[in-house]
């Protein structure tokens, strides 16, 4: 074909600004990719950036293959060694960047900077697997303007310009394809299945653990990012009820609590209830890379593709590694197993021998006391956490070999855990089936949106004891210390014990952000195959296939280039600018009684207004003459003339005479 | 490899006038419009396409909604950047061409005008190997071109590609240009020769003129020198009158005529008359032409240069 392009000729080499936007992209990918690269590689790569982006200022050329060719060795072995390998999540963002910077060594030609943007393109891609919140995907997005930009600047002839000037452009094009993006983002059909293995998941869980030791809170009660947003059908419970169960464990070693996979009681089905009032409620979960589904206080039933254990947890079929939505109903009161048969309770009960003697001791002591009154027990140990000169802190002293004892007669001071910990050790030395529960407490409501946004930092452990007639009941020891922590939340238990960045006005800000943050994770990130399907359900099409999908999105494809011809086509610029202006003049003149007859000149009628008109006759031959002389002396009216009759028309106001 | 290219592209233009779009030569001005502006994707476009799907099945692979959410916008960005090309092209008119003077083998200055109602940016013009990119303004602009010439006469003006791959380079939108216009282009004069025939009064005619004769009187201006002002004329006006002397009349006259240039070819005649011509005007000296069917009076001048040029270039 005659208009194919041709093959590369000798292209000249690339002027400075093309570079320089090349540059900026590349810093802007490597800054992007920062965060999960080996510090020095990031250093390595910027110095490399910059020498080149100075060393090509002060004279073009290609950098000699002796330094390009151990840099890429360099890079290979580097990403190796600290990997083990190339392939995989991490060791391909090292590659893929360390390519792109090193790609910036050779660059000299159209090509080369053409080649170099579309890798970058790829590179800001590869950054929103590591990370695809608001924030990150709106920096990537902008990342792409020096990109466009880059792309612009390799064509000829173009008005010179600011730098931040030459980004603008791009943002406009953006601007523009933004509505056929969503669209196609709507209608891509998404696979039920990925076409190969899923990326490796290899960063550490998050979230709760199966285990409760000494301090391994600590690092969970510091992290800030959201851990679930829950929001209910009807109003939320109040925050003394906002009890979020993740573990329910039984095992103590004298050293911690531990979950046991297998369920304890010999029934596989979950305990009894009975149920006095419930509510529904739908939790949206963060990725935590485990199975352990929370879920308010006691789920009568389990959400779909998971189960419900013995002691009515919720654990998902498969670890929760991309955010999770799931509805659940719960029990606010109940009698939770209202009977406990004799291997629970045995499991209730059981201590490890030779641990904690004074504890033991303290505990018979009660017992004698109160004699057969549990509740009396459980009252005196939360009056001892009250009145005995306990405190709550973060940073408590570390416990010996008899945690509960140093606990409770000697540090005194701790959180949620040594709490829950000392109190069940105390209840089942006394001879009340007791077990620790973990999970999350309290949360922050969000009134905008309407929901109760819970960070990592609400996590909680508190006890349950087994009364008889009531079944279990929670007992939050803590509560006991610091009732704030139950009705405020973790951070005004804290104190002043916490970072800066999380003082009051800051995490207030960060709690209504928050809502933007839901927004995106369940209108983006949420938007799954499932949800694909039903998304023509308003319109009563209650499951969208593929086919269908392709249908609107071609159809709605073919809307776009619609509107999109329509704009390329449209001729403004045919419009006669003084035929407009002088037709307003015709209506203004119309409306005082003098219309344009059909097939009479402009000259004749406008000499006939000015005899209709007499007060205003000398400004209406003089808008006359201009008006021939525009028409008919010139080829094209000269703009300057031509704006000074438009602007005579509009100032005119015709008088009407009185007669 | 480029020879053959363009040998079938000779080839398909000619078999296939719908397909390759040949474009008969058409009047001036010439308006670029839907129906002859055609896009087709570069080689990087095609190369970025590939890149968008790679990064679509990525996206859809690794369900990462912020990447699908990423690729979607730079394709779509991509699509409009289409339109963008094809709207840098469209509206676009070519108005005027001047041709310049160039002898036959040397390539001639064009002179393209072209109008355009807002302005536009990297437009791009191919003529044969000449090429040229400019940025029109919101009035007219003029871009100028060398046109290769081979031999004297009417040159018709080949088909000229005006074509963008603005904004990104993704998208290339073209157009043919063909006006129904020709440039004229002058003989090639020969390298040396013999001198031009004397006429014998030429010699008596240059000492003729020779001294100060008295031609007229004109008013003064600033500068004369004194000793010209015509003090008696001057007593019998309001003005002071200065004395205009005729110029001696140092140049020869040359006298051209195609009938003195027997035994040899035309061809030969014509760039031994160009040759002349050329030395004439380079003294400065009057020269008239003869040529078959064509009489040129005497005269000098660029202008006078240039009418003879043409009639030699036009001698069939």
């Amino acid at each position: 074909m005659s208009g194919l392009p041709r093959g590369r000729s000798t292209e000249p080499p690339i002027d400075s600004r093309a570079f320089d936007l090349l540059c900026l992209t590349m810093a802007l990918v490597l800054g992007l990719h920062a965060m999960h690269l080996p510090w020095w590689l990031d250093l390595m790569l910027a110095l490399v950036l910059g020498w080149r982006w100075w060393q090509r200022r002060r004279q073009s050329g290609h950098v000699p293959r002796w330094i390009k060719l151990p840099m890429l060795v360099l890079l290979t072995l580097a990403v190796i060694v600290n990997y083990g390998n190339i392939v995989g999540r991490e060791p391909g963002a090292a590659l893929v960047v360390g390519l792109l910077v090193l790609k910036l060594l050779e660059t000299e030609s159209i090509r080369d900077v053409r080649v170099g943007v579309s890798f970058a393109c790829f590179a800001l891609m590869t950054a929103l697997l590591f990370d695809q919140g608001l924030v990150a995907t709106a920096v990537v997005v902008l990342g792409l303007l020096p990109a466009l930009a880059t792309l612009r600047a390799l064509e000829p002839a173009q008005a010179p310009g600011s730098l931040q000037r030459s980004l603008l452009p791009g943002l406009t094009l953006l601007a523009a394809a933004l509505p056929l993006a969503l669209l196609a983002f709507l209608l891509v059909p998404r696979l039920s299945s990925p076409l190969w293995g899923a990326p490796s998941r290899d960063q550490a869980t998050t979230g709760l653990s199966d285990s409760m030791t000494p301090g391994n809170l600590t690092d969970l009660l510091t992290n800030d990012n959201p851990s679930m947003r829950v929001s209910f059908d009807g109003a939320p419970p109040p925050p003394d009820l906002r009890y979020f169960r993740a573990y329910v464990m039984w095992t103590y070693d004298g050293r911690g609590w531990h979950y046991t996979p297998t369920p304890p009681t010999t029934a596989t089905t979950p305990a009894p209830i009975d149920v006095d009032r419930a509510i529904d409620y739908q939790i949206s979960l963060q990725p935590t890379h485990q199975r352990v589904l929370p879920t308010l206080d006691v789920p009568l039933a389990a959400p779909a593709q998971a189960r419900l254990q013995a002691d009515r947890e919720v654990f998902a079929d498969k670890p929760v590694n991309d955010p999770l939505s799931y509805r659940l109903r719960s029990a606010l009161r109940y009698r939770l197993q209202p009977t406990l048969d004799d291997r629970s309770r045995r499991l209730g009960l059981r201590l490890p021998s030779g641990f904690n003697p004074r504890t033991h001791a303290l505990a018979s002591q009660w017992r004698q006391q109160y004699g057969d009154d549990d509740a009396a027990i459980v009252r005196a140990a939360l009056a001892l956490f009250h009145d005995g000169g306990f405190s709550y802190t973060l940073a408590p002293a570390p416990l010996g070999r008899d945690a509960v004892d140093d606990f409770l007669f000697g540090t005194r001071e701790g959180f949620c855990e040594h709490y829950s910990s000392a109190f069940t050790v105390l209840m089942r030395a006394a001879g009340i089936p007791a077990r620790v529960v973990t999970g999350y407490q309290g949360g922050y409501w969000n009134e905008l949106g309407g929901y109760l946004l819970v960070r990592y930092s609400d996590a909680h452990a508190w006890s349950e004891v087994w009364l008889a007639g009531r079944g279990w009941v929670r007992v939050d020891p803590t509560a006991a210390v610091r009732p704030e922590r139950v009705s405020l939340g973790a951070a005004a238990a804290a104190g002043d014990q916490l970072a800066w960045y999380r003082n009051d006005w800051l995490q207030g800000l960060r709690n209504r952000w928050d809502i933007v943050n839901r927004w995106w994770d369940k209108g983006v990130i949420g938007f799954d195959a499932l949800r694909q399907r039903g998304l023509l359900t308003p319109f009563g099409v209650r499951n969208t296939d593929t086919g269908m999908l392709a249908i609107l999105l071609a159809l709605g494809s073919l809307l776009f280039i619609a509107v999109g011809l329509a704009w390329a086509l449209s001729k403004r610029h045919l419009r006669d600018p003084l035929r407009a202006s002088l037709r307003e003049l015709e209506q203004k003149l119309a409306r005082k009684g003098v219309a344009r007859t059909v097939g009479e000149g402009p000259r004749h009628y406008l000499q006939r207004a000015a005899r209709a008109l007499p007060m205003q006759r000398d400004e209406l031959v003089a808008l006359m003459r201009s008006y021939l002389e525009l028409r008919y002396a010139h080829d094209e009216p000269p703009p300057e003339s031509l704006r000074t009759f438009q602007r005579a028309v509009r100032n005119f106001r015709p008088v009407a005479v009185v007669k | 490899m480029r020879e053959t290219l363009q040998s079938l592209q000779r080839w398909a233009e000619r078999r296939l006038p719908a397909l390759t779009r040949y474009r008969r030569p058409e009047k001036l001005p010439i308006e670029l419009h839907r129906r002859r502006i055609y896009i087709v994707p570069t080689a990087f476009g095609l190369g970025f396409s590939v890149l968008l799907l790679v990064m679509l099945i990525g996206a859809l692979n690794y369900a990462n909604n912020a990447a699908l959410l990423l690729t979607c916008l730079l394709g779509a960005a991509s699509s409009a950047s289409m339109l963008i090309a094809f709207r840098s092209l469209d509206g676009l008119r070519l108005s005027h061409i001047h041709g310049g003077h160039a002898v036959a083998g040397q390539p001639l200055e064009l002179t393209l005008t072209f109008d355009s109602r807002r302005p536009r940016s990297a437009i791009r013009l191919d003529l044969g190997e000449c090429r040229v990119a400019f940025a029109p303004g919101p009035a007219t602009t003029q871009v100028k071109l060398s046109l290769p010439t081979e031999k004297r006469g009417w040159q018709p003006l080949p088909r000229m590609r005006l074509w963008s791959t603005w904004p990104l380079g993704l998208f290339r939108a073209w157009s043919w240009l063909h006006p129904d216009q020709a440039v004229l282009v002058w003989p090639r004069a020969e390298a040396a020769g013999p001198p031009p025939k004397a006429p014998g009064d030429d010699a008596r005619h240059m000492q003729l003129h020779r001294g100060d004769e008295l031609a007229a009187l004109r008013d003064y201006h600033a500068g004369d020198p004194q000793r010209h002002i015509a003090w008696k004329a001057s007593a019998r006006h309001e003005n002071l009158l200065v004395k205009d002397f005729e110029q001696p009349q140092n140049r020869p006259q040359w006298q051209l005529d195609w009938r003195q240039l027997g035994g040899i070819d035309s061809e030969a005649r014509i760039a031994r008359l160009a040759r002349w011509l050329n030395e004439a005007q380079a003294l400065r000296c009057n020269y008239s032409l003869w040529l078959p069917g064509n009489h040129i009076a005497s005269g000098s001048g660029p202008l006078h240069h240039a009418r003879c040029m043409n009639a030699l270039a036009c001698l069939p």
